[in-house]
């Protein structure tokens, strides 16, 4: 019982449940099929990210360039779509947006696996440089007219339901959420590279001489949480009917604030899936919702800035209490 | 870097070993320091030399040359702030935030108090209490990130990552989105004394300060000693906590200082300023030679990284506004830091592997 009440899932998943309360009571509407629905396909996109960066922080590493390598996806299968296939339907679009995520992807895993070097150094020289490659070479101009199979998409519900006003719509997204959500799982908790990546969070040496190819894992590392951040960016397009080579770019604190808070921790190698898909709840109610418990929106980033050091602030304490500790930059 | 105490007489040995390894290393790397210093001095010479032949006329024009003189001053002094906390092997990543809220905070008291729309106070008062407002600002933010890194114990970069998004989002919601206007600061974004602009002048005086307190002061010598092997610095007796508060709350001064010559040369401050000065600020510091794991890095070589880079940012937005237009520029400069700082990271991983080499054949 103590070790279940010390665990932040246990804490996450406390505070999940005040808020909801407290939002609930202030206003009812809350509770409503529709909103709930409304709540998941906002954090459709964001728990498509979440696992990536789970992945890479539990490796002990961190990745700020997945959101430029999301829009890039999306950007370049949509113009794709257009240009050749204007009719394909909706996976082709994935298929396209989840290549060139793992390519880009693949491109970070070259730097930090063959030279060592730190991932906060790369993936923030990453960031920029896909994003102005996009803009430079690519194009800069938002597509509104996407090809008529992303239309139907966003407008297509796996559960509809009646209610007085309209109808409350379960958009099919979010079985793409739950895919990455139990692949993730499964990788992490029933394969050898997800022992692989443990180990290597917890200490690379260690990894190393237990037998692990850490550069492999780090290829891989990577080149996962493209692949996801391509599949997410397709998403987030298709959901919001454009491709807009300016979105996405500039959230990643929200998605890092989620993984953290859900108890994942940039040294030690530690990290739950449940943990993350809390995380992300938490963070989309507190986003979505402050206005409703009378908290305005200009506030958002201060909260996601709280939310960081708040996930980040417990488990340090607890770890130095325990004698530990760590601060340097080249371990990342 | 794993800070165990060592427990047994043979791990002590062990330990004993590897920091004369340590030793070695920096005193081979402080040799080739001043060979990296040259290294860099003839980049932004060559830079320089070939944007003047390629851009005849423009590259090397006194119109241009004023203009490159007051834009490299502001991240320079950025510069400054990111490079002392990567010197413990750290990294302030709220920097921007920082300077920005500095702005905000300085902006606000000169246009409620002074100015046109305020209470009409002089500006001879409205402007040093602006000043020290966005100076305290600055400490206060940097002593936060401090306390954050040393007592609570938080890695640098989620540190600073929530810090910086708290910062800029205090600016959001002070202003409540849009910038703060005031020309009361002009005279420190314009003016010049002597024919040398203000902004240069700080930039230098900071250089100084900075160079002054590295290498001559006590502080100067465990910020270096912390960065290059935390365990060595625990058993000397170095309190690292309060040399990490220092560090932290001096890169949030710093940051207060650019605050202030943003808002001078901008005549407004806005909360979302400068959001590409992250990534440009350790382009720099990097290509400035110092090191990420921390313990290595000089002014020196940082004021010529940014030299380099603000001939390097005028030449290639010339060279791409001829060939692309406008907006391609700005976008093709985004790539451009972002695959450089990639390529200097190559470039050295290279040169440190033949180094190592140099020193000890067969290892």
């Amino acid at each position: 019982m103590k070790r279940l009440l010390s665990r932040n899932e246990t804490l996450v998943a406390i505070t999940i449940i005040g808020l909801i309360l407290l939002i609930g009571l202030n206003n009812p509407s809350f509770f409503s099929l529709g909103n709930i629905f409304t709540l998941l396909r906002t954090s459709v996109v964001m728990g498509i990210l979440a696992m990536g960066v789970l992945i890479v922080i539990v490796s002990g590493g961190i990745d700020v360039s997945f959101t430029a390598i999301a829009v890039f996806g999306l950007y370049v299968a949509v113009k794709l779509m257009k240009a050749y296939m204007p009719d394909a339907p909706i996976w082709v679009g994935f298929v396209i947006a989840s290549i060139v995520g793992l390519g880009l992807g693949l491109i970070n895993a070259f730097f930090i696996a063959q030279f060592r070097l730190p991932t906060l150094i790369v993936t923030l020289g990453t960031l920029s440089m896909f994003q102005g490659f996009l803009l430079f070479a690519i194009g800069n101009e938002i597509i509104r007219d996407v090809p008529p199979s992303m239309k139907d998409f966003a407008r297509s519900a796996i559960v509809r339901i009646p209610l007085e006003r309209g109808t409350a719509n379960l958009h099919p997204a979010i079985i793409i959420t739950i895919a990455a959500i139990i692949i993730t799982w499964l990788l992490l908790n029933y394969t050898m590279l997800g022992r692989g990546i443990y180990a290597l969070g917890g200490s690379r040496e260690a990894a190393e001489r237990a037998g692990f190819n850490v550069t492999r894992i780090q290829y891989f590392i990577y080149g996962f949480v493209g692949l996801l951040s391509g599949i997410a960016g397709m998403t987030f397009g298709s959901l919001a009917r454009q491709a807009n080579p300016q979105d996405i770019v500039g959230t990643e604190l929200n998605v890092i604030a989620a993984v953290v808070l859900g108890g994942a921790q940039l040294t030690g190698g530690y990290g739950t899936v449940l943990g993350t898909v809390l995380g992300v709840i938490l963070v989309v109610i507190a986003n979505s919702s402050l206005i409703l418990i009378g908290v305005p929106t200009v506030w958002q980033r201060v909260v996601i800035g709280l939310i960081i050091l708040v996930g980040t602030g417990i488990p340090a304490v607890r770890a130095r209490r325990a004698g530990k500790r760590t601060f340097g930059l080249a371990d990342v | 870097m794993s800070n165990h105490p060592p427990s047994n007489p043979e791990k002590m040995k062990k330990n004993m070993e590897e920091k004369t390894a340590n030793n070695k290393k920096s005193l081979s790397s402080r040799l080739s320091m001043s060979s990296n210093t040259l290294r860099l001095l003839i980049i932004a010479i060559v830079i320089f030399v070939g944007f003047s032949i390629v851009l005849p006329g423009k590259f090397l024009s006194i119109r241009n040359l004023q203009s490159m003189a007051v834009q490299f001053p502001e991240f320079g002094i950025l510069t400054f702030a990111i490079m002392i906390t990567m010197l413990t092997g750290g990294i302030d990543l709220s920097i921007v935030g920082t300077a920005n809220l500095s702005a905000i905070v300085a902006a606000l008291i000169l246009t409620r108090l002074g100015g046109d729309g305020g209470a009409g106070v002089s500006m001879l008062i409205t402007v040093p209490l602006a000043l020290v407002a966005a100076l305290v600002v600055g400490s206060l933010c940097g002593l936060f990130n401090g306390f954050l890194v040393s007592k609570v114990g938080i890695t640098p970069i989620l540190a600073t990552l929530g810090t910086g998004a708290i910062y800029t989002g205090l600016s959001f919601v002070i202003t409540g989105g849009p910038a703060i206007t005031t020309t009361q600061l002009a005279f420190i974004g314009s003016g010049s004394i002597l024919g040398v602009p203000i902004p240069i002048i700080v930039f230098v005086l900071l250089a100084i300060a900075f160079v002054v307190m590295l290498k001559r002061m006590s502080f100067g010598f465990n910020v270096y000693m912390l960065g290059t092997n935390p365990t060595a610095a625990l058993f000397s007796g170095i309190n690292s906590n309060s040399i990490l508060i220092r560090t932290y709350w001096l890169a949030g001064l710093v940051a207060g200082i650019a605050g202030i010559i943003f808002l001078g040369r901008a005549n407004s401050a806005k909360p979302d300023f400068g959001s590409s000065f992250i990534l440009l600020t350790v382009l720099i510091a990097i290509l400035g030679g110092v090191s990420y794991t921390g313990g290595f890095g000089t002014v020196a070589g940082v004021v010529l990284a940014v030299l380099s880079i603000q001939f390097l940012s005028t030449g290639l937005n010339m060279l791409m506004l001829e060939l692309f237009g406008n907006s391609a520029a700005i976008f093709f400069r985004q790539f451009a830091w972002g695959a450089l700082l990639l390529l200097v990271m190559v470039l050295n991983y290279y040169t440190e592997k033949r180094r190592n080499r140099a020193i000890a054949p067969g290892g």
